[in-house]
Parts: structure tokens; C-alpha cells; sequence
């Protein structure tokens, strides 16, 4: 049984079909990397599958739908006039996390305890990029959707993606990304290519 | 429950940050309606008669001077989409953000009326129906005004088209605002006109936070 399935998906935007019948599989332990040009219709393909678009026909399918998805999309979801601990602190909040979680969280992404505190304006691309990352720690959910994720990360928040993605896999998790990089070692991803 | 006071804790300390946000609204309350009684002649007896309009109109223009950013920047930074992949009910968010915005833009502006309402010349015994229509038609222009920012958030120029959308959807409340000063100040009961608003404001309450989260799903299409 897989833990997210799409069947004849069809993604329209405006009355441009991007996706025709599309079938996905992810099954429990997979990493999926999906690749395709510029404007293919990744993107909308996750945005779909995370439940932010309606698909124009075709259904897709969580196989756990209590525990639910992470979603991270190229924006990070931080507001800029808040601190990365107010921001995680929210999300907590609209999610049913504990917000006890937090601090261990940030620590997981190796944000510096200084800059947790600071507006995330002030913080760099990466480091916001790695206050989103967090999210995946505070909540267990099996499936994660993740958007150019690697976007921004230095050689440091490259392994450190690596070991959480790794260590979400062995936990029987699956995950589903785009990227226009190659994936950090040791990550071994079947690739699906749009 | 606990979600909803996340979200209001987050607008509060998103204003506590960004203090010229909530500044702006009663400041330019303050100076429309001054401006206004510079432009009469002094002590003009008539400028009583105008002043229910210009003070509710006033107050219309201050409430959208803050709208148009409620969704906007939530949708720029992607917080709307963790909203809508959450497990928060979508309406319950927006009918908390409505209120959030009435505390901190409308509640000023009721606050204000009486000392500005004073100052344009209304007889003391009539500030009473000005207050409480204020109190009643203030939440009305945050939550309409939200449903049209919710609208127009995915539009790349929607700032210039919300005070177009919204005015028009508005002229009831003014009307029934203004009504109920000026039935007291023709000695008439403004009970009726104040009946009236507050049952437009339960519709807006009622009604528009389902329709604002439909709106802002729809962003996405």
C-alpha cells in the first residue's frame, strides 16, 4: 500500500493542461526526485498533491489521512518581521504541535541560537530556508512534499538534509522532492523525469 | 481553539512589531476628519449637520488603509499555504484575523469618535447613537473589507482595486451609521437605524468568513 497515490491526475492552470493522466506511486522508504524543465508543471504537481489546487480530474490519495503531509514550497512560510521561534511557535499552534518541540527543532537544523531570535529578515537565504526545514522535525507525518528544497543551503545544510531525509526514510517515511541540483550523497533517489 | 489563539497571538505580536501599521489608521482618522472642519468656515452651525457623514466616512477610509495588506504578505511569505495544508479550519482563521484587524484599526476609530465627534460640534446627547453605530459598523468594514482582500490576493495590482470593491459594498453600513446621528439630531428615536446595523453585522459574521476562506482557496487556482 502506498502512502501517497495519484490516478489519472489531470493538472490544468488556466485552460494550459500541464498533466494528462498522470499516475504516482510512494510507497513507504521512497525517496522520489522529480526532475522536468522549467515549467513543466512540478510545482503544481506537488501544490496538487499537497491539496493546495484542485486537480481538474483524477484523484490523489493519502494513504494516512490523519497524519497527514508536510508541505514546504519555495516560500519558506516564515514572516520576515517575526523570529524563526514566533514563526515555528505558530505553526505549532494552527498544526496541534507541541510547541515544547521548538528549540530542538532549530537545533536539528543547526540555526545558531542568535539567530532564532532575530527577525527573519535579517536572517539569510539559507537560514530561513533552514527555519522552514524545522517543521519536518516538530511533527512526525509520513509523507513530505518538498519543493526545491535545497535551495540556498550551504555545504553544511546539504548534509544536514541528507541525514534528516535519511533518517525520515528509515523511520518508514517517503518523500517527495524537486530539485534542479543533484541530490547530496548518500541520498539515492528514484528519479521521475516530467 | 488552541490554533485560533495562535493566530491571534501571531497578529498581535506581528502588530507590537510593525507599530506604524496599526499607528496609521486613527492618526489618519484624525487628520481627515481636522481637515475636514478647516475647510468650512469657522464655527459654521452646519458643519453639526455634516459631521455623522464625514466622520463615517472617515473611519471607512482609515479601515482601508490596512486591509489590503491582511492577506497580502501572508500570501507572499507562503504562511497562507501552511494555513491551508493545517489542520485549522480555514473560515475560523479568517473570521480571528477580522477580528484581530477590528481590535487594532476599528476599536481606535470608535474610541476616537466621541472627543472628534465633539469637536465638529455634535450636541453631547447625540455622540451616544455615533459611538454605538461606530462599534457596530466598524467590525462590518473589517470583515467585508476582508472578504475583498481575500478576493483580490492573487491579483498582481489588487491594492488599487480593493477600495473600488469594497466602497460600494459598504454604503449600507454608512447609510444606517449615519442615519441613526442623524435621527437623534432630528429628535427622532435611532434605535431602528442601529437595529438595522446590527444586523448586518451578524450577516458579515456569520456569512462573509466562509466565503473570505473560499476566496483564498481559490488564490490558488
Amino acid at each position: 500500500m502506498p502512502l501517497l497515490s495519484a490516478d489519472q491526475l489531470t493538472i490544468q492552470r488556466g485552460d494550459r493542461a500541464l498533466l494528462r493522466d498522470f499516475d504516482l506511486r510512494l510507497a513507504a522508504g521512497e525517496l522520489l526526485h522529480l526532475r522536468g524543465a522549467n515549467g513543466i508543471g512540478k510545482t503544481s504537481l506537488l501544490e496538487t498533491l499537497a491539496g493546495l489546487r484542485r486537480p481538474a480530474a483524477g484523484q490523489c490519495r493519502l494513504a494516512d489521512e490523519a497524519a497527514g503531509l508536510h508541505w514546504l514550497g519555495h516560500r519558506n512560510g516564515l514572516n520576515l518581521q517575526l523570529s524563526a521561534i514566533d514563526n515555528l511557535r505558530f505553526w505549532c499552534g494552527i498544526n496541534g504541535a507541541s510547541p515544547a518541540g521548538i528549540d530542538a527543532a532549530l537545533a536539528g537544523v543547526e540555526l545558531p541560537a542568535r539567530a532564532r531570535r532575530r527577525a527573519c529578515r535579517s536572517l539569510s537565504a539559507g537560514q530561513k530556508r533552514r527555519s522552514a526545514l524545522a517543521r519536518l522535525l516538530l511533527q512526525p507525518r509520513p509523507v513530505w512534499l518538498l519543493d526545491e528544497p535545497l535551495d540556498g543551503l550551504d555545504a553544511g545544510g546539504l548534509a544536514l538534509f541528507a541525514a534528516l531525509t535519511q533518517a525520515h526514510l528509515a523511520q518508514g517515511g517517503a518523500v517527495l522532492m524537486t530539485s534542479h541540483q543533484t541530490l547530496p550523497a548518500p541520498l539515492a533517489a528514484r528519479e521521475l523525469i516530467l | 481553539m488552541k490554533a485560533l489563539a495562535a493566530i491571534f497571538a501571531r497578529e498581535l505580536r506581528l502588530a507590537a512589531r510593525a507599530k506604524a501599521e496599526w499607528l496609521m489608521p486613527p492618526l489618519f482618522f484624525v487628520i481627515v476628519v481636522t481637515v475636514f472642519s478647516f475647510g468650512t468656515r469657522p464655527n459654521d452651525p452646519q458643519l453639526a449637520a455634516f459631521a455623522p457623514a464625514v466622520l463615517w466616512v472617515g473611519a471607512l477610509l482609515a479601515a482601508l488603509l490596512s486591509l489590503e495588506r491582511l492577506y497580502r504578505t501572508d500570501q507572499e511569505d507562503g504562511t497562507l499555504e501552511q494555513l491551508l495544508v493545517s489542520r485549522t479550519a480555514l473560515s475560523f482563521a479568517v473570521f480571528v484575523k477580522g477580528l484581530a484587524h477590528w481590535l487594532l484599526s476599528g476599536l481606535p476609530i470608535v474610541l476616537l469618535a466621541a472627543p472628534l465627534g465633539l469637536m465638529l460640534g455634535l450636541a453631547p446627547p447625540h455622540l451616544g447613537p455615533l459611538v454605538l453605530g461606530l462599534a457596530l459598523g466598524t467590525p462590518c468594514l473589517s470583515f467585508i473589507g476582508g472578504f475583498v482582500a481575500a478576493l483580490t490576493v492573487g491579483l498582481p495590482r489588487g491594492g488599487a482595486l480593493l477600495p473600488v470593491l469594497v466602497l460600494p459594498l459598504i454604503v449600507p453600513v454608512v447609510i444606517f451609521g449615519a442615519g441613526s446621528v442623524r435621527a437623534a439630531q432630528q429628535g427622532l428615536d435611532a434605535g431602528a437605524p442601529l437595529y438595522f446595523l446590527a444586523a448586518i453585522l451578524t450577516l458579515t459574521l456569520t456569512l462573509l468568513p466562509w466565503l473570505a476562506a473560499a476566496a483564498l482557496r481559490n488564490a490558488f487556482e
